[in-house]
């Protein structure tokens, strides 16, 4: 018994490789997964700076095809479409997903519902290891063939529609692509799993599901979602590699087949896609609000129930992204109706949020200045939601910028924002270490009000007319999109204070507490030290 | 914080305020530093002109609403002023506001949701029908109706602007369309999606192989419009503008006689671009 008890005290070196290869550790796991998440962050993050810097000013400035001094590096106008492409599937598949479910919830379901670790550690192990493998896979396509023997990469947009996925970009660059997703598919099967076993299984004593922490109850609905979605885009991506490859012709007229049911196949995954992409920090942002207004969640049952909603209704709505595709008038009208359902629970999560800040005693720390700013603006991307899910409206709108302005206020503003916050909220817990709390606010602020410049604008130039995906627009859209340029080196500097602050915290090495927030923090995380011991609760606790 | 809701809060009144555009509106294209629609010159876009507006009253006040709560509460309730946080976690009454009154809002939105969207669907008698055809990179337009075959619709190279011409946006061999008539488009595609989109039309429609869509379009304006591609389809996405000229039945019909024989004659276009010159002299001299 002593050796056991020896042996789980024992925590392998940070220097040993087996420790990160072979891990089965959830935790290990989790930090792994973050680490990605910030390696893909950076390159879909340059990738958008390539974007805003084409865009700057009317004509070609990036992506002229002309010798840098260093070759034609950037490449010409399909290296755009290519970039914008890779933009979108890094951040979604690479940065977002990694960082909330892999990243976060690996770390802190187990210890939230007080599990020693996941249910299946090995599948954990595999679910991680893929996922380099996956992106590995997506940067190759970078570098052969895509829409021609000279144009590398695929620039057919993140949603992969044929024909341009099929006989549009013939080269090996979208066969590569397709792997990839379907490796980072099986990636995120396999971890939904893996967390829906441990999540029905695994709490500790009396932790009844109403009684489970609301990041636990996000991360619950959010796989259910992905073990849902993901095998019919599976489905999708298979069907398009057979009509590349095998002379099958699921999507080609001339066969038989029909584009547009790719496209119905690809947003039933796609639409409860973006909610597994926001779903995670829906309940981190309640864990912070409730911590720094010492109040308990307001309308616990209310919140769960809303996210459960939001995650059925996703799978009803998908056609709003399809609306100029020539659907029958009554469908597009039953998916107007579905679509504006949404607002409802939407609603209600957002002013739970506040009603559980009434009252409270709130102290502004970093990670609650990233949830404040992460509900307000996922307010301001909810609204204009609305306004797209009309059909009449949409017409307008649809493949305009006011729909990238939309879902990255939802996205890049919301998603990212719930991340940096979770990253805040629980850096001394995964770290062991503080953080500088003057870089965190400053690179917050530099976010807060980079991420509006770049973003606000884009309604306005959607509304004028400006089609997303245009590597060059008609000059009379040049102020905006200029702001919009301007917008993204104030983000910028936060990014970089972002890593600063990184360094900083990993050369100062200043000792976390266990519970630096104090009594508002009431979840089983904040029992443990910081950093909690390799193996936790071999006691389980108990629940009253 | 507060500098930054004052921020936010100066930019969205702005945004409510100036009806749509700095400087006075250009038709048919985008003007620079506008804030909202290019402007409307069909039943279709005046209608989703209308309802937008009716939509920035919802969306705009909720938005403010959310602002002004949290603003409300960072005040109120932040540490110093508030050190003994309250226990509740629950209050029925409230809860059921906050969930009837968005849905009662949503039935709100829907009573003048629907009924533009089948305006739009549900295609009147038209006078003739114009066939678009999405090609890699460039329209093909037919007029079946007037026997004009299908001819190419390329932009035209920066290098050949003439001075009235918008870069990016100016083709060399436009839609010529009758004022106040109701034109069916059907579109479609010869090797990849495309979407025929028009702004000031209200018109968007992806161009798909396989498949044929309808449109239309009723004119009230004459002028030149232009529209974009709005599917990704390829390197030249950017470069498949769309221009159509609305002109006098006259004019039309002049046009359609010299393009029925052949489609790229030089007459034809002559006619057209002197017609529109003239027009815009006109305007100008009016102005």
């Amino acid at each position: 018994m002593a050796d056991a008890a020896m042996h789980d005290d024992h925590t392998p070196s940070m220097w040993d490789w087996k420790r990160w290869v072979y891990s089965t550790n959830h935790k290990d796991i989790g930090t792994m997964y973050l680490i990605f998440a910030i390696f893909a962050g950076v390159i879909g993050g340059a990738m958008s700076g390539l974007i805003r810097w084409e865009l700057a000013e009317p004509g070609l400035q990036v992506f002229t095809g002309a010798d840098t001094g260093w070759g034609a590096i950037f490449g010409n106008e399909h290296n755009y479409n290519v970039v914008t492409t890779m933009h979108g599937l890094i951040m979604i598949f690479f940065m977002v997903m990694p960082a909330m479910i892999g990243g976060f919830g690996n770390w802190f379901v187990p210890l939230m519902i007080g599990a020693p670790d996941m249910a299946f550690p090995r599948m954990n192990n595999i679910s991680f290891w893929l996922l380099p493998a996956s992106f590995g896979l997506a940067l190759m396509s970078l570098f052969v063939p895509g829409a021609s023997s000279v144009d590398f990469g695929f620039g057919g947009g993140w949603v992969l529609y044929p024909p341009l996925s099929t006989t549009g970009n013939p080269g090996p660059a979208m066969d590569l692509l397709i792997l990839s997703l379907h490796i980072a598919g099986v990636s995120s099967i396999l971890g939904a799993i893996n967390f829906i076993t441990t999540i029905f299984n695994m709490r500790a004593p009396g932790m009844t599901l109403h009684k489970m922490p609301l990041f636990v109850w996000s991360i619950l609905v959010t796989v259910f979602l992905l073990l849902l979605s993901l095998p019919v885009l599976a489905g999708a991506l298979t069907m398009l590699l057979t009509d590349r490859n095998f002379g099958t012709a699921f999507f080609n007229p001339a066969g038989g087949g029909d584009p547009v049911m790719y496209q119905h196949l690809f947003w039933f995954f796609g639409h409860p896609e973006v909610y597994i992409l926001i779903l995670p920090g829906f309940g981190i942002i309640s864990h912070i609000v409730s911590t720094f207004s010492r109040k308990p969640v307001f309308g616990y049952l209310g919140m769960a129930y809303a996210m459960v909603a939001i995650g059925f209704i996703g799978f009803i709505v998908w056609a709003h992204h399809m609306y100029t595709v020539g659907m029958d008038v009554d469908l597009k009208a039953y998916f107007v109706a579905a679509t504006m359902v949404i607002a409802v629970p939407t609603g209600i999560k957002i002013f739970s949020w506040i009603a559980t800040m009434w009252g409270g005693s709130i102290e502004f720390r970093t990670p609650m200045l990233w949830a404040i700013g992460f509900i307000f603006l996922f307010t301001v991307g909810g609204v204009t939601g609305v306004v797209l899910a009309n059909a009449g409206i949409d017409q307008s709108l649809h493949d305009t910028y006011y729909v990238v302005a939309h879902f990255h206020y939802v996205l890049s503003l919301g998603a990212v924002f719930a991340i940096f916050a979770g990253f805040y909220y629980w850096f001394e817990k995964i770290w062991g270490v503080k953080y500088n709390s003057f870089l965190a606010r400053a690179q917050f602020f530099f976010f807060f009000i980079g991420a509006n410049v770049i973003f606000f604008p884009q309604h306005f130039l959607g509304l004028n007319g400006m089609p997303r995906r245009y590597v060059d627009y008609a000059d009379n859209q040049a102020f905006w999109n200029a702001v919009s340029s301007w917008g993204y080196v104030i983000m910028l500097v936060g990014m970089a204070l972002f890593f600063v602050l990184l360094v900083e915290a990993m050369v100062r090495r200043r000792k976390a507490e266990a519970n630096p927030w104090g009594e508002g923090a009431t979840t089983l995380e904040w029992t443990l030290s910081s950093p909690p011991p390799f193996h936790q609760f071999n006691e389980l606790p108990k629940i009253k | 914080m507060r500098l930054l809701t004052a921020f936010a809060l100066t930019a969205l009144t702005w945004a409510m305020t100036s009806d749509g555009a700095l400087a006075a509106p250009v038709y048919g294209q985008p003007t620079d530093g506008a804030l909202g629609f290019q402007p409307g010159v069909t039943p279709i876009m005046d209608r989703v002109n209308d309802f937008h507006n009716l939509m920035l009253w919802i969306i705009i006040p909720i938005t403010l609403l959310v602002m002004g709560l949290l603003a409300y509460v960072m005040i109120r309730y932040r540490r110093s002023a508030n050190p003994e946080p309250k226990k509740f976690s629950h209050n029925t009454t409230i809860e059921v506001i906050w969930t009837g009154v968005p849905i009662l809002i949503l039935i709100f939105i829907s009573f003048f949701s629907f009924p533009i969207l089948y305006f739009q669907d549900e295609i009147p008698e038209s006078e003739f029908t114009i066939k678009a055809v999405g090609y890699q990179w460039y329209w093909g337009y037919e007029y079946p109706d007037h026997g004009i075959e299908e001819y190419a619709s390329t932009m035209v190279p920066e290098a050949d602007l003439r001075p009235d011409q918008p870069r990016n946006l100016a083709v060399d061999q436009p839609i010529v369309i009758p004022v106040n008539t109701t034109v069916r488009l059907q579109v479609t595609a010869g090797d990849v999606i495309h979407n025929w989109a028009m702004p000031a039309f209200g018109s968007k429609m992806d161009a798909i192989p396989g498949r044929i869509n309808e449109t239309w379009f009723r004119v009230d304006r004459e002028g030149v419009y232009y529209g974009q591609c709005s599917e990704l389809c390829g390197i030249r996405h950017a470069f498949m503008p769309i221009e159509v000229h609305v002109v006098s039945q006259d004019v039309f019909d002049r046009w359609i006689e010299l393009s029925s024989e052949d489609p790229y004659s030089s007459d034809a276009y002559q006619l057209i671009t002197e017609y529109t010159a003239a027009r815009e002299t006109r305007l100008a001299q009016l102005d």
